[in-house]
């Protein structure tokens, strides 16, 4: 039983994510309101996002911006040695970068979807939309 | 290694048209389409030479920006995505000119966006064909699948932006779930870059992790590809938008994924890790043909021409993925020849239906009374595509088929088989019901209500313009040529790449 | 035996898909459309006609047009067979357009343009099935041929063809579907080849017993065209097609297609010795003989007739299909030489009862009492087509009687010489009371009326004589066509 509880602490950020997306995905189905439902999406991204995040992560490292590495001849860059785990690795959460400009482009699509859906029904509830449609 | 800058042409030139056309639709309408159609021709080009260069001297590898990987974006072209490169940027080119009287019909204020949007679709679809990096596929995906959903709700007023937004919905969750395998695979493996991480995946064969990586990049591709029981979001989407929308996502989308999840398969997993230490594909051999099945008996209840076509996409789907998971050369080969096939075949399809809806104004088998008569070069088009999907040779449908079944003797699935056949039978009635309509039932009534109330409406009908019925008759030429040469399609492309990826039994 | 390359079978083939554009072309008239179809079938014929001295020479044409997959290509290749069946197919095209102009021009029917078209395709897909080197080409045209007679057959455009189309496709293009293709893909996944040898394609041990009954069951059932029972109602119904396509395609061309596909499978794809090795003749030959009796029996019963000329058609091609399937040169030959006196016979019979309709409008039997003075030589012509389908001296269906039952007696069966000599009987019974109707019996009814029926035009006359005529001649000289068949059986 420990053990368990021991396995989930030390992954807790994967618990943390799977948790989140959940939460997203429920949203997303049960929901009846439409931007209710976005909003579930939008948390469904986001859990994968922190699920980055978390994966270029280490304990006890630095952010990896390594010093005089650059340019500065006098005090001896080539003499520095780095460790890889001194510092977090970057690169997650620059792909996350793009990872978030795709879900904000997604959302954006999203809400104008459904302002033409308000414009067209004013209604953005879903039940009453579709009983809309079965009438034509 | 070949220096070439087409790869890098094959993408950026339809990305500056977008850039451009859609600067211009503020200025001079009109520019738009001339932008656009230079755009996708030189895409087109690239394509045409890529493929040439290719099959002459072998997988092009071109380094974005000239970073070499795995830390910088590879774009690797080798015959398989040469091949499809070139289908699909022709499917776009060709759509292109045939859509443009409908689409000056049809949304005239909005044509710079529609433009715009039109071409940044077809750029994402290139390059997701083209890229070698798994988090550059994904991003290109959702280049695609985001102006997929924009072009799609451009269609019918009342239906098409909610079939659009559950197609979000659906969508968002199947590129998230890619991307979380994709995540998983980074964990193990360190890289993105396709062919290393095959390199490092060698060793991890066991890990659970990968396991996990491989079934959310699978789940993620089957929910955007619309594999059976996830495809709820396809006849819709595809049926309410309008129809020079569809006929650009609808041979293409769907068809591309299965690719991307073959060269997932073969280049990245690697034909040992699926089919020797996962035993999955039994299982997923049966849901395919559970697809055929479903997606045939789907269509045979609908009365909407769109939404029968758009069921057989569904059915079609199961055909390719289940000869790709049959694990043998020979159910590769058919899956990714009717990649190429079923491309043309569905392109064919929609465009007849876009003739159709132009003339007709909408796509109810009631209305295709008498339209033998009518609009003769049209019905044949749709003969000539219909005796494809149904698989009559010499039409390109057959031999696919021929490939798919051999394979599914040779593995031992007779449900697969058996499916295939089913499938085809439902595809004989599916056609022949929508010919009979119109073929009978026409001169009597038509004669006399055409005296009477219904004059202008129904004696106006006339066939489509000359620039649709080119790209039909083109298209349709297609079916008949990739069906006499199929064999050298497979001795010259398919047999070389499957040996390049060690996909030998 | 030599093989000699040579286009001329492409030619052949594709000479009535060539002028199927100058048919469009010329639609708006009549007679340069006509006189275009004439040429492409005297092209045709004449062509079929040069390979003929090197066929009986012994030797074989063939010419390889593309590779398809491994081992399996779109080829042709004229064997004494397939030279036989297109002799048949090639000269009843042109009596048959002569007949057509008749039929079509006095009845006034519309699309007529699309009929021609359509009968130049569906001949198109005929030779080239007597002429496929291999199982596959043989598909391919076999296919195109049900797609392409189905606006023939509905060509009336009206709810009862609509629902005889459906009937039609759904066992035609349904059964090639379901059966054929599954079939012929397990032969080439167990051998690699599909090329016709009179050896047959499987090696010894190749195949078990169940396995290839199952797959023999496939292609005799899947060649619906055939008609072998329960696959031969879609025969009936296509007789709402107008007549010249009854006459052509489902006298000769769409069934003997079927048949010859069969024999095809039977003598080139399992080989005779196979099949004998497995007494699998025997399953074949049973299920001819019910179809042969069955459908004589039904036949007598229809009033209709050219309903009664299709049932009699359906039990005609099994005698075809029994007669190879006994497995025996005798019987073979005799099943084989049928193809061209039934041919010849049938058609004659099928022009008569057009021309009885375009003179009369009568479709039943039962209306044609005494009308054998009225036209003497359709009626004439049909004692004749009568005699050469019951198998009676002096026309050639003789010959296929009596070589047929010589092979049931070499075979040791002897069920099937009761069959034979039965059915035979049946024949007879359902002809004959046609012909003594007309010739000596009176319907008071019509006595009174002040019509006058007379005969059907010339050229609705003229082909019925001349394949009369041929039904005679064959008779006497045979010969041509039993070397053909000796020469491809190599006995």
């Amino acid at each position: 039983m420990t053990d368990f509880f021991i396995g989930i602490m030390t992954k807790y950020n994967y618990w943390l994510y799977i948790i989140l997306m959940m939460i997203g995905l429920y949203a997303m189905i049960v929901k009846n309101n439409l931007i209710k439902k976005i909003v579930g999406m939008n948390i469904f991204q986001t859990a994968i996002i922190l699920f980055y995040i978390s994966i270029g992560y280490k304990t006890n490292a630095t952010i990896p911006i390594i010093k005089n590495a650059h340019g500065d001849h006098g005090t001896g860059a080539h003499k520095l040695i780095i460790h890889a785990a001194d510092y977090i690795n970057p690169l997650p959460h620059v792909l996350m970068l793009t990872a978030i400009v795709v879900s904000v482009a997604t959302f954006g699509v999203a809400l104008a979807l459904s302002v033409k859906i308000y414009q067209r029904y004013q209604t953005l509830e879903e039940d009453e939309i579709r009983m809309r449609l079965r009438e034509k | 290694m070949i220096k070439t800058f087409y790869p890098a042409l094959l993408v950026i030139a339809p990305l500056l048209a977008a850039l451009l056309c859609s600067g211009f639709s503020w200025i001079q309408k009109k520019f738009c389409y001339p932008i656009v159609l230079v755009g996708l021709a030189i895409s087109l080009f690239s394509a045409f030479k890529l493929l040439m260069i290719v099959l002459t001297s072998g997988t092009i590898q071109y380094r974005m920006a000239g970073w070499a990987p795995p830390f910088g974006i590879e774009y690797r072209i080798d015959l398989l995505n040469a091949v499809v490169l070139l289908i699909v940027s022709a499917i776009a080119l060709i759509n292109l000119v045939a859509s443009h009287k409908s689409v000056l019909q049809d949304m005239k204020e909005k044509l710079g966006a529609f433009y715009s949007v039109y071409v940044l679709f077809v750029t994402g679809l290139l390059g997701v064909v083209a890229t070698g990096d798994l988090f550059n596929l994904y991003v290109l995906l959702e280049i695609t699948s985001l102006t997929s959903y924009a072009l799609i709700a451009m269609g019918d007023p009342d239906r098409s932006p909610i079939a659009s937004l559950n197609y979000l919905f659906i969508g968002v969750i199947g590129a998230s779930f890619y991307l979380l395998g994709v995540g998983y695979l980074y964990i193990m493996t360190g890289s993105l870059n396709m062919i290393n991480v095959a390199d490092i995946l060698q060793n991890l064969h066991g890990s659970s992790a990968v396991l996990i990586g491989f079934i959310f990049c699978m789940l993620g591709l089957w929910i955007k590809m619309a594999l059976f029981p996830l495809h709820i979001w396809l006849p819709n989407a595809y049926s309410y938008t309008s129809i020079s929308v569809g006929r650009l996502i609808a041979p293409l989308m769907t068809k591309i994924m299965v690719y991307v999840m073959i060269r997932l398969m073969l280049n990245v997993f690697g034909f040992n890790y699926i089919f020797e230490t996962l035993e999955l594909s039994k299982v997923v051999v049966w849901i395919a043909s559970i697809a055929i099945i479903a997606g045939g008996v789907m269509a045979l209840a609908q009365k909407n021409v769109k939404k029968i076509f758009a069921y057989i996409i569904v059915s079609e789907i199961g055909y390719m993925v289940g000869g790709a998971w049959l694990g043998n050369q020979t159910g590769m080969t058919g899956s990714i020849l009717h990649i190429i096939n079923d491309a043309v075949m569905t392109f064919a399809l929609f465009l007849v239906v876009g003739n159709i809806t132009f003339c007709l104004k909408n796509a109810h088998l009631n209305n295709f009374k008498g339209l033998f008569s009518k609009m003769p070069w049209t019905m044949a088009g749709l003969v000539l595509a219909g005796f494809s999907i149904i698989g009559v040779p010499p039409t390109c449908g057959f031999f696919s088929k021929w490939y798919l079944i051999l394979g599914g003797i040779e593995a031992g699935a007779y449900h697969f088989v058996g499916a295939l056949i089913i499938s085809s039978l439902i595809c004989a009635i599916l056609f022949f019901k929508i010919f009979e309509i119109s073929f009978f039932e026409s001169s009597i009534q038509n004669k006399q209500q055409n005296e009477h109330k219904n004059h202008d409406k129904i004696a106006g009908i006339t066939e489509a313009p000359v620039s649709m019925l080119i790209s039909l008759g083109l298209t349709s030429a297609t079916l008949i040529i990739l069906g006499v040469y199929s064999d050298s399609i497979v001795k010259n492309i398919i047999t070389p790449f499957l040996t390049q990826y060690k996909m030998v039994i | 035996m030599d093989y000699i390359t040579s286009i001329k079978p492409l030619l052949t083939v594709l000479v009535s898909l060539a002028v199927i554009p100058f048919l469009i072309v010329t639609s708006k008239k009549p007679n340069i459309r006509e006189s275009c179809t004439f040429i492409a079938g005297g092209v045709k014929f004449l062509l079929v006609l040069s390979m003929l001295p090197a066929i009986l020479a012994g030797n074989k044409i063939v010419f390889n047009m593309f590779e398809i997959a491994s081992g399996v290509s779109i080829a042709f290749k004229v064997d004494g067979l397939g030279m036989l069946f297109a002799i048949v197919a090639s000269s009843l095209w042109i009596v048959t357009s002569m007949y057509s102009i008749g039929y079509m021009r006095t009845l006034n029917e519309h699309g007529q343009t699309r009929y021609y078209c359509f009968f130049a395709l569906a001949i198109f897909a005929t030779i080239g099935v007597a002429f496929s080197a291999n199982l596959l080409t043989l598909y391919l045209f076999y296919e195109i041929l049900s797609l392409a007679t189905y606006p023939l057959v509905t060509h009336h455009q009206d709810k009862k063809s609509r629902i005889s189309g459906r009937r039609y496709l759904i066992f035609i293009l349904g059964t090639s579907i379901a059966l054929v293709l599954p079939a012929m893909l397990y032969c080439y996944h167990i051998t690699g080849t599909l090329d016709f040898s009179i050896h047959g394609i499987f090696a010894s041990g190749q195949i078990s017993k169940p396995a290839l009954t199952v797959v023999l069951l496939m292609f005799v059932f899947g060649f619906a065209k055939a008609g072998l029972m329960p696959f031969h109602s879609w025969l009936p119904a296509a007789m709402v097609a107008p007549t010249p396509v009854s006459a052509l395609l489902h006298a000769v061309a769409v069934v003997k297609v079927g048949v010859f596909s069969i024999v095809r499978v039977i003598v080139c794809i399992f080989g005779i010795d196979l099949l004998a090795s497995f007494n699998l003749g025997v399953v074949v030959a049973s299920l001819a003989s019910i179809t042969i009796i069955v459908s004589s029996c039904i036949a007598m019963s229809q009033d209709e007739l050219k309903r009664r000329l299709a049932f009699s058609t359906v039990s005609q091609l099994s005698y075809i299909i029994l007669g190879v399937a006994l497995l025996t040169p005798q019987g073979q030959l005799g099943g084989i030489i049928h193809i061209v006196m039934h041919a010849f016979g049938k058609i004659t019979l099928f022009f008569c009862a057009g021309a009885i309709f375009v003179a009369t409008g009568k479709k039943y039997i039962s209306q044609m009492k005494g009308l054998g003075k009225q036209m003497p030589i359709t009626f004439a012509a049909f004692f004749i087509g009568a005699l050469g389908v019951i198998g009676l001296p002096p026309t050639g269906g003789f010959f296929s009687k009596w070589f047929i039952l010589i092979g049931t007696i070499e075979s040791t069966q002897k069920l099937f010489l009761i069959v034979l000599l039965l059915s035979s009987f049946l024949n007879a019974f359902y002809f004959l009371p046609i012909i003594y109707q007309a010739f000596f019996s009176k319907d008071e009814k019509e006595q009174n009326l002040p019509v006058q029926i007379k005969e059907a035009p010339l050229f609705c006359v003229i082909p019925i004589v001349i394949t009369a005529i041929i039904s005679v001649i064959l008779f006497f000289t045979p010969n041509v066509f039993i070397n053909l068949i000796k020469i491809a059986l190599g006995i």
